[in-house]
């Protein structure tokens, strides 16, 4: 990676606005996200932080500009914003209940002509929970290992920004620190990560920078060394 | 024994045509979340397409080029029709469809008349394959079954076996996701339609000889496709596959018994001169899937093999 393109966002959101019917969810949302870098997400339930993550990836139609890798792509169907390189793992997980844990992996793999750098082979290997289930349908795993494998199925399509989208959520707290590693491990892989999540220690121990939402909009951004500091941020914006 | 054997024969083959209609019929139902009126439609343009290629060329060309070209234009109506229609949500869709098998009826009256017209089996496969019992099979009969035994097996190849298959599977459950996954889930979707359409096509062409090709046989045809698809389970390709085979061979079976209702119901008092009593049981072969139909959707309204209710 040179110097200069350091210098251009991977993903640049500015004056991004979203509406549920006439709700108005999003009032001009402003982010960045550098290559390699892991941005946090964080604010309180109902603030527009999945919001943000949906209009990026055109589950719900954004206005404002959305550029990534300096291309605009407000409004791109999904599938061409996946194939640039954007992945998504949604809160719902949707995994494929009925196919096997091999088959979901499968499925992550955009073209079979042109195989990304992680081989199903080797996802397994690094994640023996999945490896041990490899050929069991994937609705019969446990919520963590439904969320390792929604992960590594996205990994699977080569994404250069991936944007996990509460992985912790219902977790139990063990399975929760086991799905905090994994995303280290992505990011260590050196792809750069958009995490929505609520759990401050998970957020805060992987980020580089860390954004707060507050009623449609960011209302803090920062590095995490800062963000520890920021004791009235934390009670304005995040603690229940 | 004979009269059993030809019905098992028959009704396996009339299943099997059956199938052929409703596979493309509950997959075009996963994907759209409506049924499609029109889909018999495309059946009787299937026959009337073979008839005129094989008036041009011959049966094998048109066994081909026929489902293609049904196959192209269900691929249009999706993409300039349906695709538009759908954001209007699936009353719009099911009108569209509806207005849609009108269309086809009109044109197909218009230009091959709205008599029937004389689409024959091929003099290849026009002779007597076998006999049994004393009676002769024709071989037509049997090649229906062939080709229908060969898309079933292919089509469950094609779903089952491929990376294409589970896409497929993975984008009629979950769209969106497999969209963010960088598969292209609208040209999918199109793909599945017009695929469904030359399946019905397909039935068309090996259908229209063996029974009539008029501009009847779509509204025939198309109560009876809607019936296997709702009592197999809407979506349930397996569900489709046993309520094609449960209702062809019900249909068959009940032609063939020589029997009226004072037969049956004599012991009741019912005599054989009443009004009732003289009622033959064939002649009620062609209401019983709308009795199944009935009785499906009274006692178990998600069908045999489906997951959500009608």
């Amino acid at each position: 990676m040179n110097v200069q393109n350091d210098m251009v966002p991977l993903l640049s959101v500015s004056d991004l606005h979203a509406y549920y019917g006439k709700s108005h969810v999003l009032n001009g949302v402003d982010m960045e996200i550098m290559p390699g870098e892991v941005v946090a997400l964080l604010g309180r339930n109902g603030v527009g932080r999945s919001t943000t993550a949906k209009a990026i990836m055109g589950e719900v139609s954004p206005l404002g500009s959305i550029r990534f890798k300096g291309e605009e792509i407000a409004g791109f169907p999904n599938h061409r914003i996946a194939r640039m390189g954007l992945g998504y793992v949604p809160e719902s997980r949707d995994i494929f209940p009925t196919m096997t844990v091999r088959q979901n992996l499968m499925l992550g793999i955009k073209d079979m002509r042109r195989p990304g750098k992680w081989t199903i082979d080797q996802m397994l290997e690094m994640f023996p929970n999945l490896k041990r289930r490899a050929d069991n349908p994937a609705g019969v795993l446990s919520g963590g290992e439904k969320q390792m494998l929604t992960m590594c199925r996205t990994l699977m399509g080569d994404p250069e920004l991936i944007i996990i989208d509460e992985p912790t959520e219902g977790l139990a707290p063990l399975i929760v620190q086991q799905v905090g590693d994994m995303i280290a491990e992505i990011a260590k892989a050196g792809v750069s990560i958009l995490l929505v999540e609520q759990k401050l220690s998970i957020a805060l121990r992987i980020a580089t920078k860390v954004y707060v939402m507050g009623h449609g909009e960011i209302v803090y951004a920062g590095t995490p060394a800062d963000f520890a500091t920021r004791d009235d941020v934390r009670k304005e914006w995040l603690e229940v | 024994m004979e009269t059993l054997v030809f019905a098992l024969l028959n009704g396996v083959i009339y299943g099997l045509l059956l199938f052929m209609l409703s596979s493309g019929l509950t997959l075009i139902f996963s994907m759209m979340g409506v049924l499609n009126f029109a889909h018999a439609s495309f059946y009787m343009l299937g026959a009337y397409f073979a008839y005129t290629v094989m008036g041009i060329s011959n049966f094998w060309i048109a066994l081909i080029l026929a489902p293609i070209l049904v196959g192209g234009i269900g691929m249009v109506v999706e993409r300039y029709g349906l695709r538009q229609v759908h954001a209007r949500g699936h009353v719009a869709e099911l009108l569209f469809t509806f207005g849609l098998a009108y269309l086809i009826d009109e044109v197909v009256k218009i230009i091959w008349g709205r008599t029937a017209v004389d689409y024959q089996v091929p003099a290849a496969l026009d002779f007597p394959l076998f006999t049994l019992y004393g009676a002769q099979y024709p071989a037509y009969r049997i090649f229906i079954l062939v080709v229908a035994i060969f898309m079933l097996v292919a089509l469950w190849y094609l779903l089952k076996k491929t990376r294409a298959g589970l896409i497929i599977q993975a984008a009629l459950s979950h769209p969106h996701m497999v969209g963010h996954l960088g598969h292209n889930v609208p040209a999918i979707f199109m793909a599945v339609f017009g695929a469904g359409c030359a399946l019905a096509a397909l039935a068309g062409v090996i259908g229209g000889n063996y029974f009539i090709t008029d501009p009847a046989m779509a509204v025939q045809m198309g109560p009876i496709v809607f019936v296997v698809v709702v009592v197999g389970g809407l979506g349930s390709l397996e569900g489709a596959f046993i309520a094609a085979m449960l209702i062809g061979l019900l249909q068959t079976s009940a032609i063939s018994i020589n029997a009226s209702l004072a037969d049956i119901f004599g012991f009741l008092g019912l005599s054989p001169d009443s009004e009732v009593g003289e009622i033959t049981i064939a002649s009620m072969g062609p209401m019983l899937p709308f009795l199944l139909l009935v009785v499906v959707l009274m006692v178990r309204p998600r069908g045999l093999m489906g997951d959500r209710e009608v």
